[in-house]
């Protein structure tokens, strides 16, 4: 099939983008989203032009670095599916696909259709973790963990840090993302002893990243590639509340200092 | 060149302990005046910089990726073994032990591998006591599965993301430490050269690969934990960015190589669906719990599969290794795939295919249950091939997923440069001539959470160097060299991208050195390579300048370096004259078609020198020594 694409082409940081429109003829349904583009990139190479930058590199949807909007949805909108292992099998022969970069005010345009997304790497620094050092673990079963509380940890863990939450959300909100470890960790009895800090830190982060507010609207969840579910925003708030409440009327004899 | 591997004398059960004891210790308030560099931040880069940085160093990590979290481990499917005993099956460390020596054909280290299978309990402590999910039973306790080329249930995983999990881990207690101050994170930052002073290791140069800023940083020692080189062949189950360029610079700074010939190939990957393909996504091998493999019995059948009658399928695993079966072995079930699409009864576009069919267990546990089982997988085969596995069976091939060989580490994984440790894949250390399925996730561990954080401490307290500065005459003239080596690649502005030379290197590699190699392809190979390196170097064209986000450029210098490590590795195909695991030589087969290993000959690590530009590499030999282990003629009959 032929296709028409206008893609996002932004020479650095500093350098204002545009779209720019480019014929990919002889697109195979087999191929994926980002081989087509490796044809044309051959193609533009060959011409003396410069290819169109894009991050990928697992290319089997789990690593999280491929990130474009195609045709106004994150990663194209296909369920369950990061732009990978986005097959052409599902475009129309003369479709006209726009493509374009993650947009956020936390996530700055590097060049072409790559962003820096190193503020969710803060957001974790700030607590997404348990605090034990290496060694001195003890055995592994003498933590017997229910079946109910390992899966509702592994839903939430599944999270690859793609970002299209953010991309997707008018508000440019990291809600999902961050709720999606505060939940892998609160629902297990290894994150218990930090579960305070962990949100408050979590959600501090985040806010001083530049992240936009939740208002609820869903489309994160639409567009996430591991489907993650918007249950666990729900359970961040009342991590946040619970946290928040605690810290701010602390038990007697502790407060005042 | 000496090699000494250092391996402790002793009991084979009482080495590491014996080893532990004897290394001298750095005392913990002068462990902040260390500086150490770790380059990658997969399971083995990310669980030692943290580690490290737990004890008191100073750490600065390494990786190209935009954040460390999506290193290549992230994409490990199957599990993680360990010998656990939990299912009180008949695991034990040494059954572990012994697995994986036969798994590697007889061409391990045996004492690095029995120190695996001991930390390898460790490791799971560990991850449980970070948050990693791993499958559970009803009771709350841990689910075990089991793996390609063994009889024990030893396989922990978190569905089909066991890798993720796993490294997720690693990188949230090396996030800890970033916070902390004690590990500066550098992402999006490429290592070009290795730099010494003294000989010892003493600093890298990068380049930002978002500036294109060439920049020297210099540390106490470096760890290099960059991966695998399957990305030499072009086509194969790692990430795009996969490369031997770490490990190749430091190879020409005088570190020895490894065994590069010992490649793996995986049996069950979707196959190749026309020129555009630009990796190969695999299915993991546990779908051989439950799936049948088989071909047409009559060459040409392009009938559709449900269409060709029982009797005339050739269920060929299970034909020639009834014990095993379809979970035979990866080196064996590859060639075995190889040998029927040869014969001309492959399924699929060019015969290139074999059946991997669901039908008898969706009779047996319903399609729900299969679903359940490997859902994730069957949506992912699904996407790429349009198809639907639950209706017709998957279409397989064997393709490129891991490499054994990698740069020769000592028992303390150091290499022969002092200062310089290798952990992971990028080392050759523990899977010798064959890896057994989920032992990789688990070697990268153990080497970074558990044996890098003694052993660099050792180097610390006995080499007694002086502090380097990165302003020094050896760390300018590395700055200076990899400017000038950018400089030419851009400069050359031929006509040919550097897909295309990457592309052409790896269909050759895959023909001439892939799942059966012979001396005459080799010969051939060795003389077709220097030709197509000369083509690069006058014809190549980079796009673009250096100091800008410039992916074409990053390209060239990679494939760049795989057209000088492809000659290395056709090279030490062509001299080990015997077949051993995934290195098959036809020439060396047994009557029934099995790889036959020359142990009088070949018992040997091959670690190969660099001996300067234009001149052949030269072989040293590491006598491998069994003291436990009777090498035996492997066999899945
Ligand atoms: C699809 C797939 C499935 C697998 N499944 C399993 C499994 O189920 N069980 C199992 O045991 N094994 C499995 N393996 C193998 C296993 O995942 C790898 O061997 C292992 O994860 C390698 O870890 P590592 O830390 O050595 O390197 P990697 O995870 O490859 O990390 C390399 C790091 O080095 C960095 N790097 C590389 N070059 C440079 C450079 N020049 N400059 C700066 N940084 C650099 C990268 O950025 C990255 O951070 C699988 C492999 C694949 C491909
Ligand atoms: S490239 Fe890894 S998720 Fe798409």
């Amino acid at each position: 099939m032929n296709l028409t694409l206008k893609v996002w082409r932004q020479k650095d940081a500093r350098t204002e983008g545009r779209l720019v429109t480019y014929q990919a003829p002889n697109v195979m349904p087999d191929m994926s989203f980002l081989e087509m583009l490796d044809v044309l990139n051959e193609d533009l190479i060959a011409k003396g032009e410069e290819p169109i930058a894009f991050d990928s590199d697992c290319r089997e949807g789990i690593c999280g670095t491929c990130s474009m909007i195609i045709n106004g949805l994150a990663h194209g909108g296909m369920r369950g599916t990061t732009v990978c292992q986005l097959h052409m099998r599902h475009f129309r022969d003369g479709e006209t696909i726009v493509i374009e970069p993650w947009r956020a005010r936390a996530f700055p345009v590097l060049k072409d259709l790559i962003t820096d997304r190193s503020a969710f790497d803060r957001i974790i620094q700030a607590g997404g973790f348990v605090s034990v050092n290496t060694g001195g673990a003890p055995d592994a079963n003498a933590l017997p963990i229910g079946r109910i509380e390992a899966d509702t940890a592994m839903d939430a863990a599944a999270c690859i840090g793609c970002g299209a939450c953010v991309a997707a959300c008018k508000n440019a909100s990291a809600m999902l993302f961050v709720a999606a470890k505060v939940s892998h960790l609160a629902a297990l009895p290894q994150g218990q002893i930090e579960r305070e800090q962990r949100v408050l830190g979590m959600v501090k982060a985040m806010d001083e990243a530049g992240f936009g507010n939740c208002t609820v609207t869903g489309s994160c969840e639409a567009v996430c590639p591991k489907e993650i579910s918007l249950d666990f925003i729900a359970r961040l708030n009342r991590e946040y509340g619970k946290a928040i409440l605690k810290n701010t009327f602390p038990p007697a004899g502790k407060g005042g200092d | 060149m000496k090699l000494d591997a250092q391996i402790p004398a002793g009991p084979l059960a009482l080495k590491w302990d014996r080893r532990r004891f004897e290394m001298k210790l750095v005392n913990p308030a002068n462990k902040r005046k260390f500086d150490v560099i770790v380059v990658g931040t997969g399971l083995a880069g990310a669980a030692a910089a943290a580690s490290l940085a737990e004890l008191g160093y100073k750490v600065q990590a390494f990786c190209y990726q935009d954040s460390p979290r999506r290193a290549h481990s992230i994409a490990a499917q199957g599990g993680i073994n360990a010998a656990k005993n939990y299912q009180n099956d008949g695991d034990s460390i040494h059954r572990l032990f012994y697995d994986t020596i036969k798994g590697g054909d007889f061409r391990a280290r045996e004492a690095n591998v029995h120190r695996l299978a001991q930390l390898s309990v460790n490791i799971i402590d560990q991850c449980v006591a970070q948050g990693v999910p791993f499958a559970r039973e009803y009771g709350g306790l841990l689910a075990n599965r089991s793996f390609g080329g063994a009889q024990v249930s030893r396989t922990f995983y978190a569905r089909g993301q066991t890798g993720q999990q796993l490294l997720l881990g690693a990188y949230q207690a090396l996030c800890r430490q970033i916070g902390l101050g004690s590990v500066t994170i550098f992402p999006r930052t490429e290592m070009l050269d290795l730099v010494l002073v003294n000989g010892h290791a003493k600093g890298i140069v990068t380049r930002s690969l978002v500036t294109g800023e060439i920049t020297a940083h210099a540390a106490d020692a470096v760890i290099l934990a960059t991966g695998g080189y399957s990305n030499v062949f072009y086509l194969s189950t790692n990430a795009k960015g996969c490369n031997v360029t770490a490990s190749w610079r430091a190879y020409k700074k005088g570190a020895a190589f490894a065994n590069p010939c010992y490649t793996q190939i995986h049996p069950t990957c979707i196959p190749v669906s026309g020129d555009h393909q630009s990796k190969l996504t695999l299915m993991s091998e546990s779908l051989r719990n439950d799936g049948r493999v088989w071909v047409p019995k009559k060459k040409g059948d392009t009938r559709p599969p449900r269409e060709i009658p029982e009797d005339q399928r050739d269920y060929f695993l299970e034909r020639k290794y009834p014990s095993f079966g379809n979970l035979a072995p990866r080196d064996i079930s590859s060639r075995a795939a190889k040998e029927v699409c040869d014969e001309g009864r492959g399924v699929g576009p060019g015969g290139l295919g074999v059946y991997l069919d669901f039908a008898d267990a969706i009779q047996r546990i319903g399609e729900a249950g299969m679903r359940e089982r490997y859902g994730n997988l069957f949506d992912m085969y699904e996407k790429i091939t349009g198809e639907n596995a639950y209706q017709r069976p998957m279409r397989i091939y064997p393709a490129l997923h891991y490499t054994m060989g990698g740069l020769w580490v000592d028992y303390d994984l150091m290499s022969n440069v002092p200062g310089l440790f290798v952990l992971g894949e990028a080392n050759f250390s523990d899977h010798g001539a064959n890896r057994l399925g989920a032992s990789a996730l688990m070697q990268g561990l153990a080497d970074g959470y558990f044996v890098a954080p003694y052993t660099l401490g050792h180097y610390f307290a006995t080499a007694k160097q002086p502090k380097p500065r990165s302003d020094q005459t050896e760390f300018k003239k590395a700055a200076a060299d990899m400017q000038e080596l950018t400089r030419k690649l851009l400069a050359i502005n031929g006509k040919r991208t550097v897909n295309s030379f990457h592309k052409e290197l790896g269909a050759m590699m895959w023909e001439k050195c892939g799942m059966a190699r012979n001396e005459k392809g080799l010969k051939e190979l060795l003389a077709q390579i220097p030709v197509l390196r000369e083509d690069f170097w006058k014809n190549v064209k980079v796009a673009g300048q250096n100091e800008e986000l410039n992916q074409s450029l990053e390209h060239a210098g990679r494939v760049a370096d795989f057209l000088e490590f492809a000659e290395l590795l056709a090279q030490d195909a062509l001299h080990r004259r015997e077949s051993c695991g995934g290195h098959f030589r036809t020439e060396y087969q047994t009557e029934d078609g099995e790889a036959k290993r020359d142990d009088e000959n070949f018992a040997y690590v091959a670690a190969w020198e660099y001996a300067g530009p234009g001149r052949a590499a030269i072989l040293n030999k590491e006598p491998l020594i069994y003291e436990e282990v009777h090498m035996s003629t492997r066999s899945y009959k």
